[in-house]
């Protein structure tokens, strides 16, 4: 239960480029929960999807690097670096277990993982902008 | 497409991996989260950070219990996950009683709510995992 909270204007991680990871995240989850229902190992387009992910995840981070190095300040520097941090290495840590294990519970982890990111996606806007109460 | 059935199973292949898998990504926002707060604020409340960092700690040893498989690895995984369920129960009963013993979110608050009930979900599974891959009786 993670409430969708508007994130003003100003902040770097608002907007498409936090729009286009979630849908990413979402299509790939999707994806590989029919390939685990499928009794399908990870495929190709699991792995890509990926790939494609991660880079969206680091056009975010380096976008909030450079509105950081700006001068913009998130509303909870610890908590926003510590989210950005772990939403980076989400894809890679799926990478890893997806080829670890290539039976259909490799496509249900890439699926779990693909869920939880957008989870952090949203909190990161959160912490940028500390609401109030 | 084969599916072990045999009851001998490793803990840390199959279902047992995503449940590893699940259980580390509980560990690194337990740990980021604890870490954070008892960095930083830990006089708002003491109680409630000490107990996300015990709860942190727990799903660390727990993800290796299972991982490291074998004997040992088992009683360790069975260990964490039966003190996560007696954890995530008393603590959710308790904030619902009590809500000034914990003025902040962990993540057993309220059975785990702020997490999708995972938390209430996950020692379950696990206890669950632990049964269906016990050695066979002789």
């Amino acid at each position: 239960m993670v409430p969708v909270t508007s994130v003003g204007a100003d902040s770097p991680v608002d907007g498409i480029v936090a729009t286009v990871p979630i849908v990413l995240s979402l299509l790939v989850a999707v994806w590989a929960l029919v390939a685990a229902v499928r009794h399908r190992p990870p495929d190709r387009m699991q792995f890509v999807g990926l790939a494609v992910l991660e880079v969206a995840l680091l056009v975010l981070s380096v976008l909030a690097l450079v509105a950081v190095g700006g001068g913009d300040r998130p509303g909870e520097p610890g908590a926003f670096f510590g989210y950005l941090v772990t939403l980076v290495c989400l894809p890679p840590l799926a990478w890893v277990l997806a080829r670890m294990e290539p039976t259909r519970w490799g496509s249900a982890i890439v699926c779990a993982v693909c869920l939880v990111a957008p989870v952090v996606v949203v909190r990161l806007q959160q912490t940028w902008e500390v609401l109030g109460g | 497409m084969v599916e072990t059935k045999s009851a001998r199973q490793r803990t840390n292949s199959g279902p047992g991996r995503l449940l590893i898998a699940v259980y580390l990504l509980f560990a690194i926002a337990a740990t980021s989260r604890a870490g954070l707060q008892l960095a930083t604020k830990f006089d708002e409340a003491p109680v409630a950070y000490l107990l996300s960092g015990v709860a942190a700690l727990i799903y660390i040893v727990a993800a290796v219990g299972l991982a490291r498989a074998g004997h040992t690895g088992r009683r360790v995984a069975l260990a964490c996950c039966s003190v996560e369920l007696v954890g995530v129960v008393a603590v959710g009963i308790l904030s619902l009683v009590d809500k000034d013993l914990f003025p902040d979110e962990t993540v057993w608050s309220q059975f785990g709510s702020g997490y999708g009930y995972i938390p209430l979900v996950l020692p379950v599974l696990g206890l669950i995992w632990l049964w269906r891959t016990r050695r066979a009786p002789a």
